[in-house]
């Protein structure tokens, strides 16, 4: 694995990018803006003139790290199964590109790296925007931003290397339904895992997302004990271990056949 | 790296298989510097797997391989370095322009943007491509993709060029342009590496070749060699109408040619005398049936080495 190598496949990311911005931008700002005003302050208005808070913190304050790890993944899930596909198999340029130097190993590597990459701008803005409805209350919030990638990585290693050595698309659109958006829902993005029956709460820590949630949580609140967040670290950064392993198998047997 | 005596590639007793199926099935081959070498044969004779083991992109199953003096299995990277390769479908990045196409490229090999930027002016250029620049690649014909191809495979200036069926799919004026900047990186001293299953392809740009079928080498050496050692000089085609079976038109005419072979849709004599053997096929009683006369190719070498013609 050279860094270089991943650099160039980096290169070719951004600058595809760059072209796509004005398209992009829209659902990169605007998203941001529209979820968490709708469910941080029109939502959250009613929560809070229910209870009091969520978890101790007014529910915008607890609903928008969540929002912004929640949306990461999403994201980097998507971006990890079809684009993939079209590249080794529609528009075939993984082909061309590891004629190169460049080894599958290291398209591979780039690939997630760009997505949590994405991720990460994308969190920004949620950290702006979150941040002037003052909803961050500690400076460790910019911390936020690299849980984000690191969660946004859990997803694109292992679902690149899914993606890969796939023939068609048939089960991404399930896979999306079935296991992306049940993890959107249940992951403590909108209300604590605890206030569900204990089989689900248990069945949360086994989700990268929850993970990722508490860690950005304990982030922009400035609270959490080291212990907790040091289990989340470990936890995902397993999951991005694992996932690579697999990932630069499953893309060396696919592209060097 | 090697020196120039020596084989830029070089296979011995070199395999491919994949599970119970045998692509490559033992082949030797070498190839020297400078040398346009083309691997003729039908689909499925194991052109495209040796192309992908010589370009690195393929493990062998089994052999020996050599190229550039290295050897693929541990020095891929390094060898890919000289290599420049046009695959048999496109792989451009239709998410970019022509000229980012060849920018980006030059960047995977890890040249300089200025170089880069240099070398893909020229490379427009030579391709004759320069005023679709800043055009995105899907709208572009098919053979202005595969010069696209050609462009950017020459970027790292690489010391052998690897071209999977070029002309493939392409219609006889884009064949023609690109055949004309085939010969002239040929005349440049460019190593060029091709398989195709066109026989004119392969009389009008290989130096040298190696007919395969099944996964092996039938033939080897220069393509009029080949014909003068396995073929006669001249052809007799002789087209019967639907009532005659050429299998029974082929018995009728058993002397009138060296060697005679029946194909679905005609029957081919083998002589050296045309004239006499068409001759003879009227004597015969066959005067009423079109014929022709014409040099003997590559296709019959084919079919007189493996009893089929190339086509089917």
């Amino acid at each position: 694995m050279r860094p270089v190598s991943v650099a160039r496949v980096l290169e070719r990311e951004w600058l595809v990018y760059r072209r796509l911005w004005r398209g992009v931008s829209f659902t990169m700002f605007g998203q941001p803006v529209m979820y968490l005003v709708a469910m941080g302050v029109g939502l959250g208005s009613l929560v809070d003139a229910h209870s009091g808070s969520v978890g101790g913190f007014p529910y915008l304050d607890f609903v928008a790290p969540g929002l912004m790890v929640a949306s990461a993944v999403q994201l980097a899930a998507v971006e990890s199964l079809w684009p993939v596909l079209a590249g080794v198999m529609w528009m075939r340029y993984y082909e061309g590109l590891v004629a190169t130097t460049v080894e599958p190993a290291e398209l591979y590597t780039g690939v997630v790296v760009w997505t949590a990459g994405k991720a990460m701008m994308g969190a920004v803005v949620y950290l702006v925007v979150a941040g002037a409805l003052g909803a961050v209350s500690s400076p460790l919030g910019l911390l936020a931003i690299p849980a984000t990638g690191l969660c946004a990585a859990a997803f694109a290693a292992p679902i690149a290397a899914y993606a890969i050595g796939r023939e068609s698309d048939v089960t991404f659109t399930f896979l999306v339904r079935v296991v992306i958006l049940p993890l959107f829902l249940f992951s403590g993005t909108f209300f604590p895992v605890s206030e569900m029956p204990l089989v689900l709460e248990r069945l949360a820590v086994c989700s990268p997302l929850w993970h990722g949630t508490e860690l950005a949580r304990a982030a922009t609140t400035g609270t959490g004990s080291a212990a907790a967040i040091l289990g989340h670290l470990a936890f995902l950064v397993t999951i991005v271990a694992l996932g690579g392993w697999w990932g630069t198998r499953a893309f060396t047997r696919r592209l060097r056949a | 790296m090697s020196s120039s005596a020596e084989p830029l590639v070089e296979a011995r007793g070199l395999e491919k298989r994949f599970g119970d199926f045998t692509a490559v099935a033992g082949i030797d081959f070498a190839i020297g510097r400078g040398e346009a070498f083309g691997f003729l044969g039908p689909n499925g004779a194991g052109k495209t797997s040796t192309m992908r083991m010589v370009g690195c992109v393929s493990q062998r199953s089994g052999g020996d391989l050599r190229v550039l003096g290295l050897d693929p299995a541990t020095d891929g990277s390094r060898i890919r370095a000289h290599l420049g390769v046009v695959p048999q479908e496109d792989t451009l990045d239709t998410e970019l322009t022509v000229w980012d196409n060849l920018v980006v490229y030059g960047r995977y090999f890890g040249l300089p943007r200025a170089v880069i930027r240099e070398r893909a002016e020229e490379l427009l250029d030579f391709v004759q491509l320069t005023d679709r620049r800043d055009s995105k690649v899907d709208p572009l014909s098919g053979g202005m993709k595969r010069r696209v191809t050609i462009a950017r495979s020459l970027i790292n200036e690489p010391s052998v060029v690897l071209l999977d069926e070029p002309t493939t799919g392409l219609d006889p004026q884009a064949r023609h342009l690109l055949w004309d900047r085939l010969h002239r990186l040929k005349r440049r001293g460019t190593t060029l590496v091709l398989t195709t299953h066109y026989m004119d392809e392969a009389e009008q740009l290989c130096d040298r070749l190696v007919i395969m079928d099944g996964g092996r080498i039938v033939a080897e050496g220069p393509p009029r060699t080949l014909i003068e050692r396995y073929a006669t000089r001249e052809v007799v085609e002789v087209r019967p109408d639907l009532d005659h079976d050429p299998a029974e038109v082929a018995r009728h005419l058993a002397r009138a040619g060296e060697r005679v072979e029946a194909l679905a849709d005609r029957v081919l004599l083998y002589t050296d005398d045309g004239d006499a053997t068409a001759h003879a096929v009227v004597e015969a009683g066959f005067g009423d049936v079109p014929s022709m006369v014409r040099r003997a190719g590559l296709e019959d070498v084919f079919l007189i080495l493996t009893g089929r013609s190339l086509e089917d």
